[in-house]
């Protein structure tokens, strides 16, 4: 019997850290685009992604310039990881 | 030489019945997610998978080179009677499972169907056990665990990060995210499933001695191999679409995003990588890792427990099937026919049972207390209307774990804490419990 550990933490390690990677970039995209609520995000703060269909929000500004520059790099790193995996797909 | 031609005939159009429930039953993989969050309408979702697949077919011309992974010794020469009765054993497991609702791997049923098949015609020194463990089982440990973490600490991530911003804010990215990572799923899914087909046919071919070996599949192997895929991508198994996308865990945007990205990422490293992981795993795996990544998430265990004790059974079920079709068709012409007047016979009576309780892109979203149609007779006697309206309204009206996070955390993690272990050590006995776990899954579902 042989097991092939290597290759298995290999696919492990990678699955994992391009998953989490692509997830936080692609999050943070999408948070740099969002407008930033200028109060209120103390109490709601501690929950995850507020899903409240009650709208609580302060006054909602634009996301500033810095930020959505931000944002547009993070979806330009994650459309060369797409654009990496169909070239794995075709190779 | 009539007598060849005909029977080679026979496996190529079953070939192309197999690739067909493949895609049929795949759809779910790339699509549940997206469809149970709305990202994409029912409809919408099929038809781009299906056009994916098709076009994945036509990506990469590297044909596998051994059908069944070198679990059978196919040097000493694969009769096509064979390799007819392990797709016979392959199509049906794969229709069964689907009217269970139960994602279950195609490539491990044609495994499966074909090392029954070759134990019944040959003996069992012609299947190598160490390669079933290697290729089998250990990847069917494996992936669940491996998709299942990428997802659940992606979805925690992606929770932390976005935990200021606003739902309708995010809604639109995370769609795009979602829809995405399902594309590149299904695209490797035309590719790799696809090209199993392609490689059966021309090997059917080359012993009939249509095609020189070692050559290259015509392009009408192809094309019909990708358009059997797409076409039954495109009907979708609604039911399994249910089952992953409703009955593991109720998906938020977030979580689908992350768990379609988990499980995009994890076919492609593993199949780059060379130790190949099962679609269907790595995306139930990724689901729940998701389920779990969500503070007030549920995982309904009972349902998971099923799946697994399915993936548990594929491999003998349809072995066992093959191996009778084996028998049947080495009889001569009379065994090959009769094999397939009951293979013709046992579809349609799945599929006039599966009218009993249709599950199309009409209803596919709709949640019954169980979540699962998998003993549907029973489903539809006990489960009374009334409480999947309740689950429903409470899923809508819920606000996930926003301001009451605090305080519905606290039971739902406690109540997925003490099974979480469970099934990973004891599959069997989770399996065991589906039936009167039921009522269980009907409460976890109206905590979240």
């Amino acid at each position: 019997m042989d097991i092939d550990w290597a290759a298995l933490g290999q696919v492990f390690g990678v699955s994992l850290v391009a998953t989490v990677g692509l997830v936080g970039l692609f999050t943070l995209g999408i948070v740099g685009h969002a407008p930033r609520r200028t109060q209120d995000t103390a109490s709601s703060g501690s929950a995850a992604a507020a899903a409240s269909p009650a709208g609580s929000a302060g006054r909602v500004s634009q996301a500033s310039p810095v930020a959505r520059a931000g944002g547009y790099l993070c979806y330009a790193l994650c459309l060369v990881a797409v654009a990496y995996g169909i070239y794995l797909i075709a190779a | 030489m009539e007598h060849i031609t005909l029977l080679i005939g026979i496996v190529i159009i079953t070939a192309l019945v197999f690739d067909f429930t493949n895609g049929f039953h795949d759809t779910a993989n790339a699509m549940a997610t997206t469809i149970s969050t709305g990202a994409l309408t029912p409809r919408i979702a099929v038809a781009m998978s299906a056009g994916l697949n098709l076009v994945g077919a036509f990506l990469s011309i590297e044909v596998a080179k051994t059908i069944s992974s070198g679990i059978i010794d196919e040097g000493s020469g694969v009769q096509p009677e064979v390799i007819f009765a392990g797709l016979v054993g392959a199509i049906i497991w794969n229709l069964l499972t689907w009217l269970a609702g139960l994602p279950s791997s195609s490539s491990h049923a044609l495994m499966g169907g074909l090392m029954g098949a070759t134990i019944a015609a040959v003996g069992t020194g012609a299947v190598n056990g160490d390669v079933v463990v290697m290729k089998v089982l250990i990847p069917a440990l494996a992936a669940p665990l491996v998709a299942g973490i990428a997802s659940l600490c992606a979805t925690r991530l992606t929770y932390r990060l976005a935990r200021h911003a606003q739902e309708e804010q995010t809604a639109k990215g995370y769609r795009a995210g979602q829809i995405t990572s399902a594309a590149l799923v299904s695209l490797a899914h035309g590719t790799n499933d696809a090209q199993k087909t392609m490689g059966v046919i021309t090997l059917a071919l080359v012993t009939g001695g249509a095609l020189a070996p070692g050559s290259d599949p015509p392009v009408w192997v192809i094309a019909s191999a990708g358009m059997a895929i797409a076409l039954g991508t495109y009907l979708g198994g609604w039911r399994i679409i249910r089952t992953m996308g409703k009955g593991i865990t109720d998906i938020q945007p977030p979580q689908g995003f992350a768990a379609q990205t988990s499980a995009a990422a994890t076919i492609l490293a593993s199949s780059h990588i060379g130790f190949s992981l099962s679609t269907t795993h790595v995306c139930s795996g990724a689901v729940m890792g998701s389920g779990l990544g969500r503070k007030g998430g549920v995982v309904r265990w009972s349902t998971a427990g099923r799946m697994v004790v399915g993936w548990a059974l594929t491999l003998p079920a349809a072995g066992l099937v093959a191996a009778g079709a084996a028998l049947l068709a080495e009889q001569g012409d009379w065994g090959v026919t009769a094999v397939a007047v009951l293979t013709v016979a046992i579809c349609g009576a799945i599929w006039l049972r599966s009218r009993r309780e249709p599950v199309d892109h009409t209803n596919v979203n709709d949640v019954r207390p169980a979540g699962a149609p998998v003993p549907a007779q029973a489903a539809a006697g006990e489960a009374p209307e009334p409480a999947g309206v309740v689950t429903t309204a409470l899923q809508a009206v819920a606000p996930a774990p926003a301001g009451t996070g605090e305080v519905s955390a606290a039971p739902a993690l406690s109540g997925t804490a003490g099974p979480e272990e469970r099934p990973g050590e004891r599959p069997g006995e989770q399996g065991a419990h589906a039936a009167p776990g039921r009522p269980a899954s009907a409460s976890a579902s109206s905590v979240s």
